[in-house]
């Protein structure tokens, strides 16, 4: 067992926090108590999250009696408000060194937004719910990831955001289940599933505030080296320090690999098309992905502590390109779909925590979130504009062709942005 | 706080949780159970087969038979209800086809559209990509349409998305009509983001009218099976319904916002291009059924009772008021030997 959640100090060196604060004390293998209760959060708030997400097409249509266009609209506020507010927060978390506090206030604009949802009926309200809720999500990922940072070790953060990540999935992965079992044991029992969101966002909530500590990422880094002045927060962000070329590097290779991410839904459609194993549980495809996930993320991310994180970043592309190929592949079958989701779900875990890492990596402790936000907005707007121009692919070649040229991109860019990251050097040596 | 007080005040708020959701959750299953096992709340006759002139629609009223297709006679839309054992989220049937797009209900839950002929025996079934919207059949009961919403893939940015499969009442399948070519105002339209649903069929096994959609717009589309094209008729509408007489299409048109729609049903004669709003001041959001030339059928769900709605009547030439047509019912189809 190298994860625990013990608060048994074993490194006698570690800086006790005022107050006898809970400082994130080491487990045997190095992860972090905090990065454990960070996790936590993250679990209990996506069960929240997801249980709501997966009946909300049912809820919508069926309950309230609202059709296409209106869910479309529903789903359109889901993307993109995120990362409007994305990069402010991050800059509010570094300017402030307040990271869990801004933290606390976008999962606390989610659960606010779930206790809002038991009384919303119409489509108006249903939006806005949505839309805080979304705000929540943009607001805390940057602070969250910045303390997942400060609380670990350099050697193992890879492994720490691999933990983190895991139990993040885990959430995501019970959530659409035990929105399904509640209604399948009451049916329309929409306001349960509702209550049940709003209890789990709530303890989320709790954990967050009350167990874990609100450490900045300079009093950890710094707590000897200057004799920092009590309440000394304010900070001035130095721009210079996010224009560094190792930072520009990585979002230059995160914008690339974004353009060419083509979004889960493609390849699903794809696999649908393929497997009648894959069409009749289409809506649930995301589950599997989910799960895998959930199940690589903690090996991947020990293994890029030691075999390198930029290069395990890179390579976790090639398993998005055997994804890819294997959705290609003219065979039919559970198989192959199982597999499919399998390479995503490893992608995923090669990727999602590691460019948080990487971002970090090529910056200093005073601009750690915003870096860390710049790096996750330049993703998400690269897959909002891969999926837009590959739609459009897909509609004017054919899917089998837009898949393959897709494809053969991802295969030449992928020896390209391993030269590119190659090339980039830590700003500190930080790592 | 230390360590022993944050654990304690931590626990407290868990227990508090818990005990809100057991207590909430098991109230709900309580009800639930009883209004399951409760007798029908409207009079109700099983059987087995449907006949005559009728209106076969989904029973919403509460109770056991929740959820299952039901006949009232064509004359007698207030009598007694027949019911049948067949639950459907959306239901239409002919005299000899019911198209019946149904939730497999579990852990792992997932849609499928069942073909059901005139011997009560499922002829084909497919599983749909999300929530059922909209199904129909076509007059000799050659063709049927079904449309469903696509869920799960919202996460990969793909956005809202229908699928609207046509198919053969013998199982031959025109995929997904998304992929026939969308021609607006003489334009092909290739954006990612076209959706089409809604389909209502024309009586020469050809052409059909639906709704095509993309980048907030909607418009009425003339579909043609041979070609594989949809070619826009006008803009505003959605969810189209030929009449009898196959002189005019009834839809919807939203006179609210994207954000905020507000449908009125409209009638656009189809010689004339005259557009007539009916006479409900109500936002409808239904593929609406022609009772006869002269009277249109839609479904409004009850502000107050989640999950139940009723089916309205009202003049299809904007004069007259809403009349309520069958309560507690939903997804209603006129069916005529």
């Amino acid at each position: 067992m190298y994860i625990s959640l013990t608060n048994r100090p074993e490194e006698p060196e570690e800086p006790e926090g005022p107050e006898g604060t809970p400082t994130g004390t080491k487990a045997a293998n190095g992860v972090s108590s905090v990065v454990i209760s960070l996790g936590v959060v993250s679990m209990l708030t996506d069960i929240s999250t997801e249980s709501v997400s997966a009946i909300l097409p049912l809820y919508v249509t069926g309950i309230l009696g609202l059709s296409t266009v209106a869910y479309g609209v529903l789903d359109g506020l889901y993307q993109g408000v995120s990362a409007i507010v994305r990069i402010g927060a991050g800059w509010a978390a570094d300017r402030g060194d307040q990271p869990k506090w801004v933290a606390f206030f976008g999962y606390g604009l989610s659960a606010i937004a779930r206790i809002v949802l038991l009384f919303a009926t119409s489509f108006g309200a249903l939006a806005a719910v949505l839309t805080v809720d979304r705000l929540g999500k943009g607001i805390r990922t940057a602070p969250r990831d910045s303390l997942i940072t400060a609380a670990s070790q350099p050697k193992n953060l890879a492994a720490s955001f691999g933990v983190h990540r895991a139990l993040d999935n885990t959430g995501a992965a019970i959530g659409p289940l035990l929105a399904f079992v509640i209604l399948l044991l009451i049916p329309n029992g929409y306001s349960t599933v509702f209550v049940v969101s709003l209890a789990f966002a709530l303890v989320g909530v709790a954990v967050l505030g009350i167990i874990v500590p609100n450490r900045g990422s300079r009093a950890r880094i710094e707590p000897r080296a200057t004799s920092v002045e009590p309440r000394k927060n304010r900070r001035r962000i130095r721009w210079r320090e996010l224009n560094n070329p190792g930072l520009k590097r990585l979002l230059l290779v995160a914008g690339l690999l974004g353009i060419l991410t083509i979004g889960d839904g493609f390849i699903y459609l794809v696999l649908q098309d393929r497997s009648s194993f894959a069409a009749q549980y289409f809506p649930l495809l995301y589950v599997g992905t989910n799960v895998a996930f959930l199940i690589f993320a903690v090996p991947i991310g020990k293994l890029a502590d030691r075999f390198g994180r930029a290069r395990t970043f890179v390579l976790g592309h090639v398993l998005l390109l055997a994804a890819y190929i294997s959705a290609s592949l003219p065979v039919t079958g559970a198989a192959i779909t199982i597999l499919c989701l399998v390479l995503l779900g490893g992608f995923y875990a090669a990727t999602d925590g590691l460019l948080a890492v990487l971002a970090t990596q090529f910056t200093t402790v005073d601009t750690r979130a915003t870096s860390i936000a710049a790096a996750q907005t330049v993703v998400a707007l690269s897959r909002f504009v891969s999926a837009a121009g590959f739609g459009i692919l897909w509609f004017a070649i054919g899917r089998e062709s837009a898949m393959t040229l897709v494809s053969i991109a991802i295969a030449i860019v992928i020896p390209i942005v391993a030269i590119i990251l190659r090339g980039a050097r830590p700003y500190r040596a930080d790592v | 706080m230390t360590s022993r007080q944050r654990i304690v005040l931590l626990s407290a708020i868990s227990a508090a949780a818990l005990i809100v959701v057991i207590v909430f959750g098991t109230l709900a299953y309580l009800r639930s159970q009883t209004a399951l096992t409760a007798p029908s709340s409207v009079a109700v006759i099983p059987v087995t087969e449907f006949a005559g002139d009728r209106i076969e629609f989904r029973n919403t009223a509460a109770g056991a038979d929740y959820g299952k297709v039901a006949s009232v006679p064509l004359d007698d839309a207030s009598g007694i209800r027949s019911l049948s054992s067949q639950l459907c989220d959306r239901v239409y049937s002919t005299s000899t086809l019911t198209m019946c797009l149904t939730t497999d209900a579990g852990i792992l839950t997932t849609w499928t559209a069942l073909q059901i002929d005139d011997t009560g025996a499922h002829a084909q079934s497919w599983s749909l990509p999300g929530v059922p919207s909209r199904t129909r059949i076509s007059a000799n009961s050659h063709l049927v349409a079904e449309t469903s919403f696509v869920t799960g893939i919202s996460y990969a940015g793909v956005g809202f998305a229908t699928e609207t499969i046509i198919a053969t009442s013998s199982g031959e399948s025109y995929g997904n009509i998304e992929n026939f070519t969308l021609l607006v105002d003489g334009e092909q339209v290739t954006a990612a983001d076209r959706n089409i649903w809604g389909v209502t069929f024309a009586d020469d096994d050809r052409h059909f009218y639906a709704t095509a959609a993309s980048a907030g717009s909607t418009w009425l589309v003339y579909g043609d099976l041979v070609d594989k094209t949809l070619t826009s008729v006008r803009g505003n509408a959605e969810c189209p319904s030929l009449s009898p007489d196959r002189s005019r299409v009834a839809f919807k048109k939203n006179i609210g916002t994207l954000n905020s729609p507000d449908w009125r049903i409209a009638v656009l004669d189809l010689t004339t291009m005259a557009e007539t709003v009916l006479a409900e001041e109500r936002s409808v959001d239904d593929q609406v059924e022609w009772l006869d030339d002269a009277t249109v059928l839609y479904g409004l769900p009850r502000p107050d009772v989640v999950g139940d709605s009723d089916v309205w009547s009202l003049p299809a030439d904007g004069s007259g008021a809403p009349l309520l047509f069958i309560p507690h019912a939903w997804s209603p189809s006129v069916v005529r030997p």
